[in-house]
């Protein structure tokens, strides 16, 4: 049995704002989802590399160039605000700051 | 002749290419038969209508100028978490509701290209995280062959598009099984390539180490000239292969002589009802008559494929998923400082599953517990992979179910372990990134009387997409079980 998942904590990271309801209930289920991850505890992996791509892959590089873009307009016209040229998002840095 | 929804992509595209049918004409088909089925079955979240119209005229007049295409007027049917530019792409959330995509995905591109008609774009569990379809905000995608039955997940709308005839070919994306358990219940081949052989770029990620795009389609052959028209390096996804492409369409087989078939011990269908078991057990049969010869292979790891999925899957898409922050696109609500506004628009914004997902990706990958669980999920996967590599040393091809049972009805999966286990089957292939599929296997009695189809799953060593289409080329035709019913719909009692 492993320990409760402080899921306050978790969804604070994860900047998802939870009820107290769904605190209760994901607790619950990612306790019992972990129950059985914990099943992987009894494969010996003292030796084994961790995978992380399973087809060989590596880094790409390419010339520094600028090549076609996305139309500023059109990506600015997604943004749920904007203001000119830019992505608008409420004060970051208080006053106090 | 068959009426249009019925024919094949081949078929299709032949009679195209030779101009005794407009493109035009089969969208025109293809849009009335959506008009008319779509309200019972739901496969659509957005219906191209006009789009599709132009599409069609630009084939008509690239095949007028001489060109042909291998896929010339064939309706296609996109996943809405694939960009297609200047249409909505939703992936089935609440948070992209309104997203308007700029700029299209590759595969979809290519598609295009090769004269495909994209009629519109289709229903999916949220972000693709489900095995149901039941986890889409935005809609309920029902089972042509029984509208009280879910179409199987993530890719069910493509899987009905196509099994309820308002589609001749569709895309899905599959993390751990989302194209192959939908084709199973749809009645469906459902093709799932070697991670990377298919461009990412525009496919809105889930787990970038496993997410893959492959088609739907009613016949094997179908699959292959889909799976031809997109596959190949493509410098916008870094992980795409650069190496060459076997085409698979030219090598499709009558017979599997001279194969090796692995049955993997781990599998063992005396687990499943009795009638799976027996359907199983009467599909390796066919496959030995196909002159194939039966070899018994261990997967010891196998069944750590789940624990060890749910714990990568979450994680990557925990980190994915945090660029939907209320800032550049999509959803948000306002709040008192930018955390406050993050924490409410992806509350609002993101469904329990999605939620239940980031959370345990989250936890999996933080402080304390990094190793204990995501690297040693890595390192399960390592294990897993090279027992397949092992495997392969005896077969060619290794054959199993495709999921544990038929399409279930609606609610009858109430906690999220019981809805994981439905791709116990299909996780560990996708963990090694080995291309698999669903090719359609029989019917199952799945209570009071309603018959419905199940998937027998091959799968083949890295890069082995022709010989694994092939073959399940040359099972489909001896066997023809897809053939045997038909969707529950017509177009008179919608």
């Amino acid at each position: 049995m492993s320990e409760p998942i402080d899921v306050r904590y978790v969804a604070k990271l994860a900047r998802i704002q939870l009820t107290d309801e769904e605190i209760d209930r994901f607790g619950d289920q990612l306790g019992d989802l972990l129950a059985h991850a914990n099943a992987l505890n009894t494969l010996d992996v003292s030796r084994v590399p961790a995978t992380a791509q399973v087809v060989e892959s590596r880094n790409v590089e390419r010339d520094d160039v600028v090549g076609p873009c996305l139309d500023r307009e059109i990506v600015l016209g997604q943004a749920p605000r904007r203001q000119g040229a830019f992505f608008r998002v409420p004060r970051i840095i208080s006053e106090a700051d | 002749m068959a009426p249009i929804e019925e024919r094949t992509a081949s078929d299709i595209a032949a009679d195209v290419n030779a101009r005794v049918l407009s493109a035009r004409e089969v969208a025109d088909a293809m849009l009335a038969r959506i008009d008319a089925v779509d309200g019972s079955v739901g496969a659509y979240l957005t219906v191209l209508h006009d789009r599709a119209r132009e599409y069609a005229d630009r084939v008509d007049a690239r095949v007028a100028a001489g060109e042909r295409l291998p896929l010339a007027g064939v309706p296609l049917a996109v996943k809405d978490n694939m960009c297609l530019d200047g249409t909505r792409t939703t992936c089935g959330s609440k948070i992209l509701e309104r997203w308007v995509a700029p700029y299209t995905s590759t595969a979809v591109a290519r598609l295009i290209d090769a004269g495909a008609i994209p009629l519109g774009k289709t229903n999916l569990d949220e972000f693709a995280m489900g095995s149901s379809c039941e986890n889409s905000a935005l809609g309920v995608t029902r089972n042509p062959y029984d509208l009280e039955r879910v179409p199987g997940g993530s890719s069910g709308g493509s899987a009905c598009a196509v099994a309820a005839l308002e589609a001749t070919i569709g895309l899905g994306s599959d993390t751990g099984g989302s194209i192959r358990e939908p084709a199973a219940f749809c009645n469906l081949v459902g093709f799932k390539p070697t991670y990377g052989r298919v461009s990412r770029y525009g496919l809105i990620a889930f787990a970038s180490s496993l997410d893959q795009i492959g088609p739907f389609s009613r016949t094997v052959a179908d699959a292959a000239m889909t799976y031809d028209a997109m596959a190949g390096h493509d410098t916008m996804d870094s992980t795409s292969l650069a190496m060459p492409v076997e085409t698979t369409a030219d090598g499709l087989r009558d017979d599997l002589r001279g194969l090796k078939v692995g049955i993997v011990r781990e599998f063992d269908t005396e687990k499943l009802d009795s009638a799976a078991h027996a359907l199983y057990q009467r599909a390796y049969r066919d496959l030995e008559a196909l002159g194939a010869e039966l070899v018994d292979v261990a997967l010891p790891t196998a069944d750590y494929g789940l624990a060890t999925y749910y714990l990568i899957a979450p994680a990557e898409c925990s980190s994915n998923l945090a660029r939907f922050d209320g800032v550049r696109y999509g959803l948000r609500v306002e709040g008192d400082d930018v955390t406050a506004m993050y924490e409410a628009t992806r509350a609002a914004g993101f469904g329990p599953e999605v939620k239940r997902r980031i959370l345990i990706g989250t936890y999996a990958l933080s402080s304390g517990y990094y190793d204990a669980y995501y690297v040693r999920a890595q390192k399960a996967r390592t294990l897993i992979a090279s027992d397949f590599k092992t495997a392969f040393e005896r077969c060619d091809l290794i054959a199993c179910p495709a999921a544990s049972s038929p399409a279930f009805p609606f609610n009858s999966k109430s906690d999220p372990y019981s809805m994981y286990l439905m791709d116990y089957y299909t996780i560990p292939m996708s963990l090694a990134g080995l291309p698999a599929l669903s090719v359609p296997c029989g019917w199952v009695d799945a209570g009071g009387g309603q018959q419905m189809p199940m998937g027998l799953q091959l799968c083949a060593p890295l890069f082995g997409e022709r010989l694994l289409l092939g073959a399940a080329h040359a099972y489909e035709r001896a066997t023809g079980h897809a053939g045997q019913f038909a969707p529950r719909l017509s177009e008179s009692n919608v």
